[in-house]
Formats: structure tokens, sequence, C-alpha cells
């Protein structure tokens, strides 16, 4: 590709070393080009040469299943990063519509089905909050939803008293494997991804999103509603939240308070390793979803391995680092 | 003015650049340019948009690297018999080491930082225990200041100064770099007459220091000016090198390729149609904020609005109106231009009527049926739109697709049941790209990748795609070159032919004359005239845009008080 070429050519103007042979070529290709489809590549592939047992089909099933409600969350949070906001309440709101959601079925003995639908609203309703003070309120991002997120955590402690509730019977079938082998988290997370995939490309609220991000002034020079807009992006990330917490409830068949803490963190690398920049304008969902499966990848294999947790968190740091400098390159390449 | 050089000065040669070829994914930036800078002249480097300038000049200063060819600088004892010796420049710091500086037309200077600060930033002077030794900077930079004219403290925080003072600020800096080769692009744009003078002077008295300038600009009369010799670059080649004396006429033709037949080929409608838009005493109060202070320019960084309007609103205190009393109406057909001194709230009253900013009274109707205040939607909905003053920060989203950008302000209509009809909005790009002639390697394409001339096409594109009835253009040729002046001017008439009528706010003279059908003058947030085209003269219209509306104790004028540009 001549974006390849133009990263390396100049160099060999005026007599300097003539471009690099050997695994250079390659490794700008697969990696660079493919961005982080080919990181998620390499990196199974390392994974597979050095366990036995990474490339089985159970195993790779589960790392589905590990991704899943990062993933469902960093959806949401790419609606928000897109439009060059950002969401760090996702994991508070995820615990608080769980927690409501359980309590209103177990504890109040309200119909399943109202339990969930109320769970969701209140995932709707912390995004509008924070939306809210974004649009309305004037309040940088960062420090809405950071409110949002001590304020949703308390919540969800207060509402459960600090103790787990157990998650009604029906709805914990969404943490259960269909067919004795396919797990629904991992159906949810792609149905979930289809969405943020559709939201994203088709609606008027994506497309809103990208110019918002992009340019704020000229989207709302262009008759774009920035405000409302914004109450509709901070929505749905509060939406997919909500979504996130019951699928990570049913696994564990109860509402615990203090689940899914530091869960944001995950979900913004997922967004930022998919490729999206922080600086807004731009972002996938198929990259939010690689993303995701390359933070599920990294832990899978190195349990495989026998790494200690405290090294894990070393890895995963590297990894993350390394996967957006990896992006930045490959952009300042193809400039 | 004097300083014309008919000669080519004998000074040795400073830089030489030798068939540099730089490519970027589907285009061809540059394709074999050559160029030579000799101590003590001024080189002037002149083409259309997206000729290939910017690319050169970044080539130059460390922010591109050439794909082939050689640079070649001199280099001291060490160089060879003609003391030139080829470089890498390969980052700001190896051009700053050769002596290259560049001021570009974004400025790079931090806003919350004293001007001291920002001449000596990163190499600020150190006491013996490595402290800042604040004195000896402050001492440095007043006679920096000194040497560029500029009246202000170095303890002068740089957010509070106006564009011209900016510009003389960078100008400060390039000199403390000591530099041999200074590179200015298009420093003229946004000065008044006064200080484009101003500006030259510095610039003779480099010259004659022996400091090479290569100078940007698309104002053909400050060629002869101010230039020595004229590299001329056409679709990323450096078609010729002639003296600066050279007739207007010849280099637009080495510029665009071909005659231009007619500057401004206006078609004045016969009689026009009936009123489109109607403003009637619009009024807004309250000095201090203009509207433009809080707009998102700040993100693309260093974009040059709000400070051109520093007018506005600096008498602090007991305050005039941004405007006051604005009556005037728009016809179906007609191109109404509306002159003024930058400052003089012709932008605020845009962004009023196009519902941006809110206003304190008055009232605005479109074919008769009064808007609501501070709506774009409204406006948008009733057949406004506007094309901003400033492009890149208000116009567009710049790394969004072209196809995006040009379907940005029909998104509500290409909406049905939540899902956009993205294939029609491809559809409907892909014609009006056509239709307007806009150089591009496709619909893909970011808009940061575009000229400034393209560019503007496309903001112009959306409007026609939103189905505008009445577009206010706001000053829409600025820092376009000749040729896709003339395109705008063509785009403008067709508009009008079609029933549309056009709002045109600009400071380059010339162009009010020459595309109007009648022009209004601001002065100090008032109107305070109205002249048809056969009457609208340069004098004319300078007098109105001088005169103190009633009402309005006779401030002195201050150094916004000159017609922007020096065509004046």
């Amino acid at each position: 590709m001549s974006e390849v070429k133009t990263a390396t050519a100049p160099r060999a103007v005026g007599g300097a070393a003539a471009a690099p042979d050997g695994w250079g070529p390659w490794f700008s290709r697969a990696v660079l080009r493919n961005g982080p489809l080919g990181g998620l590549i390499a990196l199974v592939a390392v994974m597979a040469a050095l366990s036995g047992d990474f490339l089985n089909g159970q195993n790779l099933l589960n790392v589905g299943v590990q991704a899943s409600v990062t993933a469902i969350l960093a959806f949401g949070v790419t609606f928000v990063i897109v439009s060059a906001g950002i969401d760090l309440s996702v994991g508070s709101v995820a615990a608080l519509s769980a927690t409501v959601t359980a309590w209103a079925a177990t504890g109040q003995g309200l119909p399943v089905w109202l339990a969930v639908l109320l769970g969701l609203a209140v995932g709707v309703v912390a995004g509008l909050i924070s939306g809210a003070l974004v649009a309305y309120g004037r309040l940088p991002a960062f420090i809405a939803t950071l409110a949002m997120l001590s304020v949703g955590r308390g919540l969800a402690l207060v509402v459960s008293g600090g103790t787990p509730i157990p998650f009604p019977g029906a709805v914990n079938h969404l943490g259960d494997t269909l067919g004795g082998w396919l797990p629904v988290p991992v159906l949810v997370m792609i149905a979930m991804g289809l969405v943020a995939a559709l939201i994203l490309a088709r609606t008027y609220s994506g497309r809103a999103m990208f110019a918002i991000g992009g340019n704020e002034e000229a989207a709302r020079l262009s008759g774009i509603d920035v405000a409302r807009r914004k109450l509709v992006i901070y929505a749905l990330s509060g939406l997919f939240a909500a979504v996130a917490g019951i699928v990570l409830a049913a696994r564990l068949t109860s509402a615990q308070p203090q689940a899914a803490g530091g869960y944001e963190l995950d979900a913004i690398a997922a967004v930022v390793i998919g490729g999206a920049s922080l600086s807004g304008g731009s972002g996938k969902a198929s990259g939010t979803l690689i993303g995701a499966l390359i933070l599920a990848v990294l832990r899978n294999g190195l349990n495989l391995l026998s790494v200690s947790a405290f090294w894990q968190q070393v890895a995963t740091g590297l990894v993350i680092a390394l996967a957006v400098l990896l992006d930045t390159l490959r952009r300042r390449s193809a400039r | 003015m004097t300083g014309v050089n008919d000669d080519v000065p004998d000074g040795r040669e400073l830089l030489r650049v030798e068939g540099v070829t730089k490519a970027f994914p589907g285009v061809r930036a540059l394709d074999g340019v050559d160029l030579t800078l000799r101590a003590g002249e001024v080189h002037v480097l002149l083409g259309e948009n997206g000729a290939g300038k910017s690319t050169l000049i970044k080539m130059l200063s460390g922010a591109h690297r050439p794909d082939s060819g050689r640079i070649l600088v001199h280099g001291g004892p060490d160089g060879s018999a003609d003391g030139l010796r080829e470089v890498q420049i390969r980052s700001a710091q190896d051009a700053a080491r050769l002596g290259i500086a560049t001021i570009y037309q974004e400025f790079n200077l931090v806003p919350g930082l004293t001007v001291a600060e920002n001449l000596f930033l990163g190499r600020q002077p150190r006491t013996a225990l490595g402290l800042i030794d604040k004195k000896a900077m402050r001492a440095r930079a007043a006679d920096l200041l000194r040497r560029v004219r500029l009246d202000v403290s170095p303890a002068a925080p740089v957010a509070e100064l106006g564009i011209a003072r900016l510009q003389m600020v960078e100008i400060a800096k390039a000199l403390s770099l000591d530099a041999r080769v200074l590179i200015m692009d298009e420093p003229t744009a946004v000065l008044t007459s006064e200080e484009v003078q101003t500006l030259f002077g510095i610039v003779r008295e480099l010259r004659d220091a022996g400091v090479g300038i290569i100078f940007i600009t698309h104002h053909l009369d400050e060629i002869g000016a101010l230039g020595d010799r004229v590299t001329v670059l056409r679709d990323g080649r450096s078609v010729a090198e002639v003296p600066a004396t050279t007739g207007e006429d010849d280099l637009i033709r080495l510029m665009v390729g071909r005659d231009i037949a007619e500057q401004y080929p206006r078609r004045r409608p016969d009689a026009p149609g009936p009123p489109l838009l109607r403003v009637r005493g619009l009024t807004r109060l309250g000095a201090g904020r203009n509207g433009a202070g809080r707009n998102g320019a700040g993100r693309n960084g260093g974009e040059r609005d709000g400070a051109g309007r520093e007018g506005g609103g600096r008498d602090g205190g007991a305050a005039r109106p941004v405007f006051e009393g604005i009556d005037f109406e728009v016809r179906a057909g007609e191109v109404v231009g509306l002159a003024g001194l930058v400052g003089a709230g012709r932008t605020e009253v845009a962004r009023a009527v196009f519902g941006v900013d809110r206003y304190d009274a008055g009232t605005v109707e479109v074919a008769g049926e009064r808007l609501a205040p501070g709506d774009v939607r409204t406006a948008m909905r009733a057949g406004l739109g506007l094309v901003p003053e400033d492009r890149k920060g208000q116009g567009l989203v710049l790394d969004a697709s072209l196809q995006d950008n040009l379907t940005l302000a029909r998104l509500d209509r290409d909406t049905r049941g939540g899902l956009v009809d993205r294939r029609g909005q491809r559809r409907e790009a892909a014609a009006v790209a056509e239709r307007l002639q806009v150089r591009m390697s496709g619909l893909g394409q970011s808009a940061r990748t575009l000229s400034g001339g393209n560019q503007q096409k496309i903001v112009i594109g959306k409007w026609l795609l939103a189905q505008t009835r009445l577009l206010i253009l706001d000053e829409p040729t600025r820092g376009i070159d000749v040729g896709a002046k003339v395109e705008i001017y063509q785009l403008i008439n067709e508009l009008t032919a079609a029933g549309c009528g056009v709002l045109m706010i600009s400071s380059d003279l010339p162009e009010v004359l020459g595309m109007s059908d009648r022009v209004l003058v601001m002065a100090q947030g008032r109107l305070t005239g109205e002249l048809p085209a056969a009457e609208a003269t340069q004098d004319a219209v300078m007098e109105l845009a001088l005169q103190s509306p009633p009402g309005v104790t006779g401030e002195t004028h201050t150094d916004e008080s000159a017609m922007e540009g020096s065509d004046v």
C-alpha cells in the first residue's frame, strides 16, 4: 500500500539505508494496515503458540463470555467517545441497574419483565442526568460522569443494603449456555454490537455523533440540535450499561452492588484500542468489539500460562499502550 | 512605495530546493519543485490553493519529508564550493538549527502565557540556580518587540492581543531565533492596510540585514511592492521563476494556466424578485461578548476568528450595542453586499439572523414568516443557510469525509424511520461535488486534505443540498486563490439566476463592488448607508464605513479602522 511506503521510503532518499527487508514489511502490512484486527490476530497467534489449551473451542467461547460484559459497556461508551465526550459512570450504572432489577423482582415481588424494564429505565435515567449536566449544565463530561460514578455506586449500595440480592430465575437464563455449548452472553454481545453498529452508521443520532465529535460548532451551524443529541448519546450509554449489568448479574446469579467496579476503564480502553480517538469524530462498533476481545484474550491467555494476577495487570497496561501506539503510527503513516 | 528591485539580488544562495516530490494517498502534492533563495531577497511563492505551497513550506520547516529530490542549505565553512550542503529536515528542531523559521497562518502561540514567555518558550534564559531569569527574559523580549515596532508590554498575556499583534509577536519570535531563512505564509491575509505597511517595513529591514524571505500571498499588488523574485507553483510543479515586476495579468496566467476573462463575472438580474429576507430593527445590546467568543474555533487551534473582531466589544464599561436598529431586505435573485470595517458588527448580524446568537430587539422574516430568535433549525427550515467566515473552525468537520460534510445540513431530511438513507446521500453528494467541480480523490476523502478553495466549495455545496433559498456568505473568498474565487462567483450567479438571494459579507472591497447588486455599509454596529451598484465606489463605501453613526460618540478610530487587506 502506498501509505505504508510513504512511511518508510523517505529515509531512502539521499543515500541513506534502503527500506528494511525481512520481518519489517510483513509486520507493517499485518499489524499496521489492519490496525486492531491485526493486533488481535497477532495476540491470538502468540497465545496459541505458548499454550496448547488456548485454541480449543470451549476456551474460545470462554474468552467470548469474559469479553461480553466489557464489550457491551464499551459499545455504549463508543457513542460517547465518538461525540468527543467520556463516560466514567458505566460500571456503577451497570451495578445500579442490576441491583434495582433484583430488588424489584426478588425483594418487591414485581413481575420479572417489569423488573427488567425498570432496571433498563434506571440506566437510561442515569444517562439522561449525566447528559443534561453536560449539555445544559455545561459541566465537563469527565466531571459529570465522575459524579454519576459515585452516585450510581452509592445508590446501588443503598438499594441493596450492601449485600448481594439473588437474581430472578427467569433472567438468569441470560447467563446460560444454549445447547450445552453456546453461551447466551456472547449472543447478547453480538446483538448489542449489531445494534451499536447500526446506530453509528445508519441513524440520525449516529451520524450526529460523528459531526458533534468532529466539530461541534460546525454541527450546530448545520442545524444539529447539539444539546438534545448529547442527551440521547448519554442515555444510550446508560442503556447499554444497564444491559451489561443485567448480563453480568445473570452470570453471577445475583446482583452485587460492588460488581463491575473499574469496568468503565476497561470499556474506555476497549474503545480506544478499537481505533476510536478520544478527541472525537472517529470510532467503530467492530473496533470496540475487537478491543474488548484483545483484553479478554490477554487475560485468558495469561491465566492459562499461570501468570500471576499481579503481572497480568502489568501486561494489560502494556498492551493498552502498545495497541494505541501502533494505531497512532498507522494513522500517521496514512497521512 | 519603494523597495522594488528590478534585478535579481546577487547575494549568496541560502537555500536551494531541487526536484522535490511528495505524494499523499491519492494526491501528488509536489511534482518536481525547484526553488532558490538568496540572502537579502524577498522571494514570493505564488500559486492557487492546492498548488503545493503549503506542502513545500511544511517540508522546509520539517513537518513533511520529500519522497525524492534534494534540499540544500548554506552550511558555513565546511560546505562545498558554493557553500551549500544537502540536509534532511526531519523536525521543527532541525529547521531551527538550520536557521529556518516559519510563520504559519495559524499561529503557534500559547494564549495563557505572556508575550515574553511565548517568545522564549522552551529556551528561557536561566539564572545561576537554573531558575527562569524573568528579568533577562523581559528585557530581551522588550528589545525584540521594539524591533518589530510593537507597542505591548512583554508581560501582557497573548490572549489579549488582536490578530495583527499576534502576527508581530510571531515575527519577533522568528527574529529571536536569528533565522537566516524566514518563511511567511500569507501574513497579510488578516491585516489592515496600515498594519500591512508596518509589516512591509519590517520585512524590508530584515531583507536589508541579509535574511532570505519566502513570502506567500494571494494579493498580487503586494508582489510588486515587496518582492524581488516570484516562483509560481501550479499543480505541484514550479512552472516559472519571474521577476516581481511581472504584470498581474501575466502572473495570473502563470498561476491558473489560462486567462481569466473576468475577475468579477456578476450577471445582474433585470428586476429582483419579491423580498426573501426582511430584517427590522435588529438590536443586540451589551458589550464584551460578541457571540464569537464562545464558538468552537479553539478546537482546531489558532483559527483567526474572534481575534479579527476585537473591535466588537473592547470599549469596556458602558457599552455601545453590538449592533442596533439594523433594517434591510434581500430579494430573490439579488446579491446584497455587506461592507464595513472589521469589528463593525457584520458577522454578529449574520449570526443573529441565522439564529446562532440571540438578539434583544427586532424581527427577522423569511418570505413573510417571522423566525424565532436563537433557533438555527427554524432558520434552516425557512430556507436560510450560513457559510461562516471561519471555514475550518465552523464550516467543516475537518476529519469527516466529504460526503458527510456535504450532507450534514440535510441529515434531517434524509432520515426516514430513524434510519439515514446513506445511498441517497452518496448520490446527492456526488452530484453536487460534480456540479461544483470539487477537486478530490473521492467522496471518502477527508475535508482536511482539500485546498481552501475546494473546502469552501464543500461548505457551499452543503447548503445547496439543503435547498437553501437565501444564503449568507461571510468572507466567502478569504484565503482563496483567483481561479477558485471566480468559480465561487459563478456559483453565486447560478444561485441568483435560480431565484435565490445572497447576502455577502466581505472585507475585500473590489469583491463587494464587483459582485453586489446593492451594497449595505455598517459602521460601529449600525447601518450607515445603502448604495445601488451603480453608485457604489470604493470612496463612497469607505466614507460610509468610517462614519460615526448618529448617537455614537465620535471615538477615535484605532488600528482596526481601515479596510482589511491592502486593496483599499
